[in-house]
């Protein structure tokens, strides 16, 4: 009984302990997915939340200026405003029309991304099939 | 060769039906004849797969842009190398690929034990059948790579044509690391299935004893070798190619390499202690049986589309065809387990919590709440829009936060286990094998802190690093001791010799060596650091001891691109050590820009520049370099690895008792009435 309780005890501690730092990371990284559409609809807390947002770039909308690229996303007849202000360069993908998924907090009607990763719609869709578990992060 | 092609498949199907269902014949049965024609049946299958995958190269290679696959992924100019690598390079090829790598370890497997382990095969065999049809039904119905290319015709119905040239491999896979590392991992995933199969079928006859653990062992090693190299290299495509300066960023098809490799690794540890001591078969089995859902689950991931990724899935109904087949062995693992659990009952029970076992329990633990958390963590938006209707997504802090402390605590067991006595080990064999390195760890910590750094999880890593390494080159050392006062060789001879009688617990320890080397590399991402800056030529910008000069920009039309090219002169203490030349490829045919990263490397830090793109106002070039210290000691630690393992993998030159006789001159202080066993004392054997 003794010795069972200590490997009891020795196995809650460690899985308890990593539970917690789940809980953390969670709470530190958790990103809420929304459609274009639906970030007009949310309420003023959600606002807040850290988000991920998926569209199309319109053509011709990409402009770069020191420290920031603008541009905009359509999806489902509605378009938004990003401002990107990441330091990573943007990845190779992203051109217009490439579907591009952009993540961070809507401000004053724009949505400022840190993180903006893009595929590109027309040829990227067969590339990765053999790559089962590549890591093509086109952006970090 | 296309109509060829199709066709070999299609009676690989049919052959494979036939192994399986004659195969369930013939273990009911037991008719002689039955059980050899469904084995041949079976290697069949396998020529057969193997057929269809040359046809299918055959059309890449003779160009023939009638065949859909071939138009999608090569063209006339593409390089004989990358010829090769087209065939994985889309959805039907990869499938086929996959069923080509199962079809080799299949058919080695068939022809090996042809003659052996007569009550074992016949299931073995038809459950290598079972996932074979799988893929092969996926390759004749579902994805076929044989189909022809058609385009709607005036009359509306399609008609068959052929182009003049293909559109061509996407230029992210055309790097010398994208031939290799598709085929390391997929012959990880697939090598799983023989260790599933034997665990399987032992279960399913009863069979007695650990001898298929014995018979798995070396197919284990060799699919968990190549998942390893496979995962490393495919990190490497990512620093190399990617441009963003690092290597892992958790991301779903990272993750789905990863969560077969944990189970996989807790499972190469834990059948020790079914060997050693007849516990643990419960917790194996399901460990095996976990690592090759996972495996199928991998590719699932990667090929539904269900979590979102930067890859970008192929989104097609493939994804409930896997659902599907997961659920199929899921269902017959339950339903075997259940109906023979009896069979998997412990011999023993853990004695003590500072012994060999515990370590290998805490170390399965962990490594399994790792397994856990990375894959809650992946499916974490599909299961929270189930949940509570609302799609979340979690990053890589929640990856790190609890995954750097379980890798610590790994690397800690690394150094701890080997040297624990099984059962229980006596304050006296800790002091013997831990005090040095010991003293060695803290030391590296006070130095390392001395010279600055602050890093709490770093300083941690670096300081198990060394006590890690001391425990293994101790271990060495001391065997090899033996061995040079016997013959009066040199310590390098001794220790090599050493290696040749025990493979598998010396190569073992070089895999931990190499498992070391990589957490100092990992450990190094703490202190990365970055810049980025527009720069006019003569311009400079300073990144940590290096100057980086712009000496001029210049562009290149090259074949199917063209390339603008960066000359930057890197300068340390104002004296010029070398050029780098970053580079932005623009592809003609398809618009698409490649980025060509310029890596300076050593064995202390990386140099890694990037050419971000121009300055849309001053139409500069803007640079973005990177300096992220100890990175190239994760590639030296992935090839010690794969070495070490394939070390473990050759047999031994001597038996192992009259080695483990010498090794130990001075007998373990006897603890409990223990019988003085040497094969308690013998390491990973």
């Amino acid at each position: 009984m003794k010795k069972q309780a200590k490997f009891g005890i020795g196995i809650s501690v460690i899985v308890v302990s990593l539970a917690c730092l789940a809980w953390l990371g969670y709470g530190e990284s958790k990103t809420y997915y929304h459609t274009i559409a639906e970030l007009q609809t949310l309420q003023a807390n959600q606002l807040s939340h850290r988000m991920r947002v998926g569209g199309t770039v319109a053509p011709g909308s990409i402009r770069r200026f020191t420290g920031r690229v603008d541009f905009v996303l359509e999806g489902e007849g509605k378009s938004l405003p990003v401002s990107y202000v990441g330091s990573d360069p943007l990845p190779d993908t992203f051109v217009d029309k490439s579907q591009a998924l952009v993540e961070g907090r809507p401000t004053d009607g724009r949505f400022v991304a840190e993180v903006v990763q893009a595929k590109c719609a027309s040829k990227y869709e067969a590339a990765p099939g053999g790559t089962v578990a590549t890591s093509s992060t086109a952006t970090k | 060769m296309d109509v060829f092609g199709s066709f070999a498949l299609i009676l690989a199907f049919i052959c494979a039906v036939y192994a399986f269902g004659g195969g369930i014949a013939a273990i009911i049965t037991r008719h002689p004849l039955l059980v050899k024609s469904t084995r041949q049946a079976g290697i069949a299958t396998c020529c057969l797969i193997f057929i269809a995958t040359f046809s299918l190269e055959y059309l890449f290679f003779s160009d023939n842009f009638s065949a859909a696959y071939v138009v999608a992924h090569s063209n006339r100019a593409l390089a004989t190398f990358y010829k090769i690598a087209a065939l994985w390079a889309g959805q039907e090829g990869s499938l086929l690929f996959w069923s080509f790598l199962l079809s080799i370890y299949v058919f080695s497997v068939l022809i090996a034990y042809r003659n052996k382990n007569g009550e074992l095969m016949p299931y073995v065999g038809v459950i290598l059948a079972g996932v074979q049809i799988f893929f092969l039904t996926l390759n004749n119905f579902v994805a076929s790579p044989f189909k022809a290319l058609a385009v709607p015709g005036a009359n509306g119905a399609l008609d068959l044509v052929a182009r003049s040239d293909g559109n061509g491999l996407t230029p992210l896979l055309q790097y010398p690391e994208m031939v290799i590392h598709p085929p390391n991992l997929y012959s990880g995933y697939t090598g799983f299935t023989i260790p599933f199969a034997f665990a399987l079928a032992a279960l399913l006859a009863r069979y007695p004893g650990e001898k298929w653990i014995h018979l798995t062992r070396k197919w284990t090693m060799i699919a968990w070798c190549f998942q390893t190299a496979g995962i490393l290299l495919g990190a490497h495509w990512a620093y190399a190619v990617l441009g963003w300066g690092g290597y892992w960023g958790w991301d779903p098809v990272e993750n789905a390499s990863l969560l077969p490799w944990l189970t996989g690794t807790a499972f190469l540890h834990s059948v020790m202690m079914q060997e050693k001591r007849g516990m643990m078969k419960v917790w194996n089995v399901w460990l095996v049986f976990a690592t090759f859902l996972l495996c199928i689950t991998g590719t699932f991931l990667t090929r539904s589309g269900v979590v979102s990724s930067v890859h970008a899935f192929a989104q097609s109904s493939i994804g409930t065809w896997f659902v599907g087949f997961l659920a199929i062995i899921f269902a017959v693992c339950i339903i075997a387990y259940f109906k023979n659990s009896d069979y998997l009952k412990s011999e023993n029970q853990l004695d003590a919590i500072v012994s060999r076992e515990s370590s290998f329990l805490f170390n399965n633990l962990i490594l399994l709440v790792s397994c856990v958390a990375v894959l809650s963590g992946t499916l974490f938006p599909v299961l929270s829009e189930a949940l509570s209707g609302s799609k979340i997504s979690v990053g890589a802090p929640f990856f790190n936060k609890v995954n750097i402390p379980i890798g610590l605590l790994l690397l800690f067991l690394t150094g701890v286990g080997p040297l624990l006595a099984w059962r229980k080990t006596s304050v006296e064999s800790l002091k013997r094998n831990f005090t040095w390195p010991l003293i060695i760890g803290l030391l590296s910590d006070v130095v390392i802190f001395a010279l600055g750094y602050r890093e709490i999880y770093s300083l941690i890593c670096f300081s198990l690093c060394f006590f890690v390494a001391a425990t293994i080159v101790m271990e060495f050392y001391r065997g090899a001791k033996v061995i040079r006062v016997r013959s009066g060789a040199s310590y390098l001879t001794s220790a090599i010799e050493l290696t040749m009688r025990n493979t598998r617990r010396y190569g073992g320890y070089i895999v931990h060596m190499g498992m070391v080397l990589i957490f100092i590399g990992l450990a190094g991402a703490a202190f990365n650091q970055n810049v980025q800056k527009e720069l006019q030529p003569g311009g400079s910008m300073q990144l940590g001891k290096y100057k980086l000069v712009l000496q001029s920009f210049d562009s290149k039309p090259e074949a199917n691109y063209t390339g603008l090219r960066l000359n930057v002169e890197v300068f340390v203490d104002n004296k010029p050590l070398m050029m780098l030349y970053p580079e932005r490829r623009i592809f003609e045919t398809n618009g698409e820009t490649g980025t060509m990263v310029a890596i300076y490397s050593t064995l202390r830090e990386d140099l890694y520049v990037v050419y971000a793109g121009q300055s849309p106002d001053t139409k500069l070039p803007v640079i973005h370099a990177y300096l992220n210290p100890l990175v190239k000691w994760i590639w030296f630690g992935g090839v010690i690895v794969v070495f070490g393992t394939l070390v473990a993998l050759l047999p031994n030159r001597r038996a192992v008792l009259v080695l483990s006789g010498a090794k130990q001159p001075t007998p373990e202080p006897l603890v409990h009435g223990m019988t003085p066993s040497v094969t308690y004392r013998e390491g990973h054997e």
